[in-house]
């Protein structure tokens, strides 16, 4: 009996790694397609669905194009130049017009980037100053009804915020700061007051693991709050501090719902802040329902890309927060 | 005679290199209550511990030589080093009990408390286990005080109470020896006073050594003595020879306090 | 001037608080407003077919509780072998590996299942939402489980052994036990969380108009009826979204505030 539980306890673990590995593969084999087709150029690459003409060459020339890249994963750089087919080489018509589609990434991925870089400029300051008051300031009662109200903030589903971030906050940034309701800019603003109390919560909890002794052997010196704060608990803290942000910005990359009803999700890169775009986890929710073929796999392409960067940027965090264990 | 018997026993931890008990020679007297005294760091709770072999919740120690535990029914000895079943660790650890420095009450009732060993045992007869639990009690001197609550809550009782319930869950299994870790170092004067006579008392039915840092509950409670620094067994003998004549001037500079 | 500046920054600090909470409360109010506002009981008794919310709210109630049937005994157990029985470095590793899923984006797991799950069986099923949403609570309940398996005093462990019982029973009977407030709080939080997705629905199980209760074909659910009614043009559709909103959230925050309700009682 001691055996059958120690097994499926172990099972159960081991699964996942399993779901872990099998997310990875999933995602790169239905990439496949649209890896071998664009490459690594799809990160650079700002043309979505686009219908391209493939040039053709005249019939005059029998010989293989030198541009002939078919079996090559290496970027094609030129769409202009792809070929599809042996074959089509053979048709000499020169009104024949054939195209294809391009899917290119760079887009999304610049609207996620800047979208979480948005959140964090704006939800750090503002964390801090939480986790201070919640660690430091607030007297006890306070502090427990306040930090309940913040986990609260952190319960609330993502798509109320983008209700709540649509039709009452955003309105108010576009008339503070013009352009358009729908934006980079208010996308990550919103999603910067999503993450505040997931970062405020962390680094409260870190604040709040610095000794007694060494707090008070600082007051005991004649020092203010602030010094105590700033010299001794923030050190301390520090390293947790950054795991918490770096955390929060995982979070922040995967964001769905909220961004997408702030975004805007059109495939154009934004010349200003306050321009629409589109970010990786809304592109797929809106363009999954319909799409077939290379512009699926583009789509897992994107979302092999947005995996790696979550694995990469939370496993950073963690190694941040091995570090404090030590 | 000696219901355990050590005989030349090293113990060293995992990923350590050098033996935190060294050689170790001593019996333990049937009926009798043996002392391991020493200053922290010396080994008597490594020692303790190795009697009942806690420690192989934790793989990877190394043992060397023997501890040998009388079978009461067939007289003979055999070495508790060398097991290695799981259910003879169990038999191992119904005959060899434990009683922890921090009370444990395990989180039920009184009732189910005292009744847990009996009942992984395989006893589920209602009276058999009421009449068990109730003589345990009474042996702990806890029965007048619980007898109208079993049913409630081993969590609500106070500190005492709490580690005079331990010592009737490890009695009411009817083992051979009970190992006291430093079981009242967590407790008040008064409550120490009870456990004391408590443990007195027991020794009619079981054997039993105590690991304390306290020199006057050993002086008090023990019959035997041993000493012990640094992984090394010093001395052992009679309790009175200890105290008031002991062989080795280690012995009697702890004693008298000069150190430790 | 050193107290000007610390009162300077005690004032920011209190500010940054009271803007932590405004934007809460802005959200709440917001809810009342236009949820209540556009609420009335009917919205229980009417499947979305007819203007309703009912097949919606339990349709999201089923595909959660189906979610936890997989989700947390898997994760208790994966949690217990973690805490009880691992030992180096795989555990370590499967620990940091639960961690690093817990923050993986919800639509990556949606993906996922849409890849191994709807594609081979040609189609959107309840079953397919209902297992992308275990995936995702199952390392919240390993995290849970976890750390209220490591509250537990070693001492506890160690006088069950002493006792004679096997590992296995010290862990059910008594380990447990010592951290089931915990855990139970733990597992309604992610319960909680679940409850309120949207993204691992999308592809999944996405939604619909019909009472229903069969798992094999599109089920319905709150969340992503709340994001197709936002997106439709007439007012009517964003009034009930909003109406959906309002009852979405009280439905978390009290089975969050129960949670929290329980582990309060034990402190």
């Amino acid at each position: 009996m001691e055996k059958i539980f120690q097994k499926l306890s172990l099972s159960s673990a081991s699964l996942v790694f399993i779901i872990l590995m099998g997310i990875f593969i999933t995602l790169f084999s239905a990439a496949k397609p649209a890896i071998d087709e664009y490459g690594i150029n799809f990160i650079f690459n700002p043309a979505w669905n686009k219908e391209v003409a493939i040039d053709l060459p005249t019939s005059t020339s029998l010989e293989t194009p030198s541009n002939s890249t078919l079996t090559d994963d290496d970027a094609i750089d030129d769409e202009d130049d792809m070929i599809e087919d042996e074959d089509d080489m053979m048709i000499d018509d020169e009104d024949n017009s054939e195209t294809k589609t391009i899917y290119g990434g760079l887009v999304p991925i610049v609207g996620t980037l800047l979208t979480t870089l948005i959140a964090l400029v704006f939800a750090l300051p503002i964390a801090m100053g939480i986790a201070v008051f919640l660690a430091e300031i607030a007297p006890k009662n306070i502090s427990y009804f306040v930090g309940i109200a913040i986990e609260l903030l952190a319960a609330i589903p993502s798509i109320i915020f983008g209700m709540w971030g649509l039709y009452y906050f955003a309105p108010i940034v576009a008339d503070l700061v013009g352009g358009y309701q729908v934006s980079l800019l208010t996308a990550g603003l919103v999603l910067g007051v999503m993450i505040l109390p997931f970062m405020a919560a962390i680094t409260r909890d870190s604040m709040n693991t610095t000794p007694a002794v060494l707090k008070e052997s600082a007051y005991a010196l004649g020092a203010t709050k602030f010094e105590v704060i700033k010299d001794i608990i923030f050190p301390y803290s520090k390293v947790g501090i950054i795991g918490s942000i770096i955390l929060a910005l995982g979070r922040a990359l995967g964001e769905t719902m909220a961004v997408a009803f702030l975004i805007g999700s059109i495939f154009v890169l934004p010349k200003a802040i306050n321009d629409p775009t589109i970010s990786i986890p809304v592109a797929m929710a809106n363009n999954f329902g319909e799409a077939s073929g290379l512009g699926e796999s583009a789509l897992f392409y994107l979302a092999l890309i947005l995996f790696i960067i979550s694995f990469a940027v939370i496993s950073l965090a963690k190694f941040y927060f091995l570090k404090k264990a030590k | 005679m000696a219901v355990m018997k050590i005989k030349k026993f090293s113990f060293t931890y995992p990923g350590v290199d050098h033996p935190s008990l060294k050689n170790i020679t001593l019996p333990i007297e049937q009926n009798k209550i043996t002392a391991l005294i020493g200053p922290s760091g010396c080994g008597k709770s490594t020692l303790l511990r190795s009697m009942n072999r806690i420690h192989d919740l934790y793989p990877g120690n190394r043992y060397e030589g023997k501890i040998e535990l009388l079978n009461l029914e067939t007289k003979k000895y055999n070495n508790i080093l060398e097991i290695k079943k799981e259910n003879e660790f169990i038999k191992l650890r119904q005959q060899v009990g434990m009683i922890f420095q921090k009370p444990t009450p395990f989180p039920m009732s009184i009732f189910d408390n005292v009744a847990y060993g009996l009942r992984i045992d395989g006893i589920k007869n209602k009276t058999e286990l009421h009449d068990r639990v109730e003589v345990a009690l009474k042996g702990s001197a806890l029965w007048n005080e619980v007898h109208d609550r079993l049913d409630r809550s081993a969590m609500g009782l106070s500190g005492g109470q709490q580690q005079r319930l331990c010592i009737a869950r490890a009695v009411a299994v009817k083992p051979e020896v009970l190992l006291f870790d430093e079981p009242t170092s967590a407790l008040d004067p008064i409550s120490t006073g009870a456990i004391e006579e408590l443990i007195v008392e027991l020794k009619k039915d079981v054997s039993i050594a105590i690991v304390t840092h306290n020199m006057q509950q050993a002086s008090r409670i023990s019959d035997y003595t041993a000493f012990m620094y640094l992984g090394d067994l010093v001395e052992y003998d009679k309790t009175e020879n200890i105290f008031l004549n002991p062989k080795e001037k280690q012995t009697e500079d702890y004693i008298t306090g000069r150190f430790g | 001037m050193r107290l000007l500046i610390n009162k300077i920054f005690l004032a920011l600090s209190i500010f940054s608080a009271v803007v932590g909470l405004a934007f809460l409360g802005w959200i709440l109010v917001t809810l009342f407003i236009k949820g209540l506002g556009s609420f009335h009981f009917s919205l229980f008794l009417n499947d979305l077919i007819d203007g309703g919310l009912r097949n919606l709210i339990i349709g999201q109630f089923i595909l959660a509780g189906l979610a936890s049937l997989i989700g947390i005994p898997l994760g208790m157990t994966a949690g217990i072998y973690i805490q009880e029985y691992g030992r180096g470095k795989y555990a370590s590793m499967i620990r940091d590996l639960s961690d690093i899923m817990m923050s993986a984006p919800s639509i990556v797991i949606g993906a996922f299942v849409y890849a191994i799950i709807v594609v081979p069986t040609g189609g959107t099923s309840g079953y397919a939402g209902a297992i992308a949403l275990a995936i995702m609570m199952i390392p919240v309940v390993i995290n849970t489980t976890d750390n209220m398996l490591s509250l537990v005093p070693r001492e506890l462990r160690e006088a069950g052994i002493a006792l004679g019982a096997s590992k296995y029973r010290v862990i059910l009977d008594i380990v447990i036990k010592a951290a089931k407030v915990g855990i139970m709080t733990g597992i309604l939080l992610a319960f909680a969380r679940i409850i309120g997705e949207t993204a691992p629905l999308l592809f999944t199980s996405e939604t619909s108009n019909y009472f229903s209760l069969n798992l094999s074909d599109s089920f319905p659910s709150l969340t992503v009826s709340i994001y197709d009614l936002a997106n439709e043009p007439e007012e009517s559709s964003r009034d009930l979204a909003w109406a959906a909103s309002f009852i979405l959230t009280v439905m978390v925050l009290i089975i969050n505030l129960t949670g929290r309700y329980i582990t309060r009682n034990k402190k």
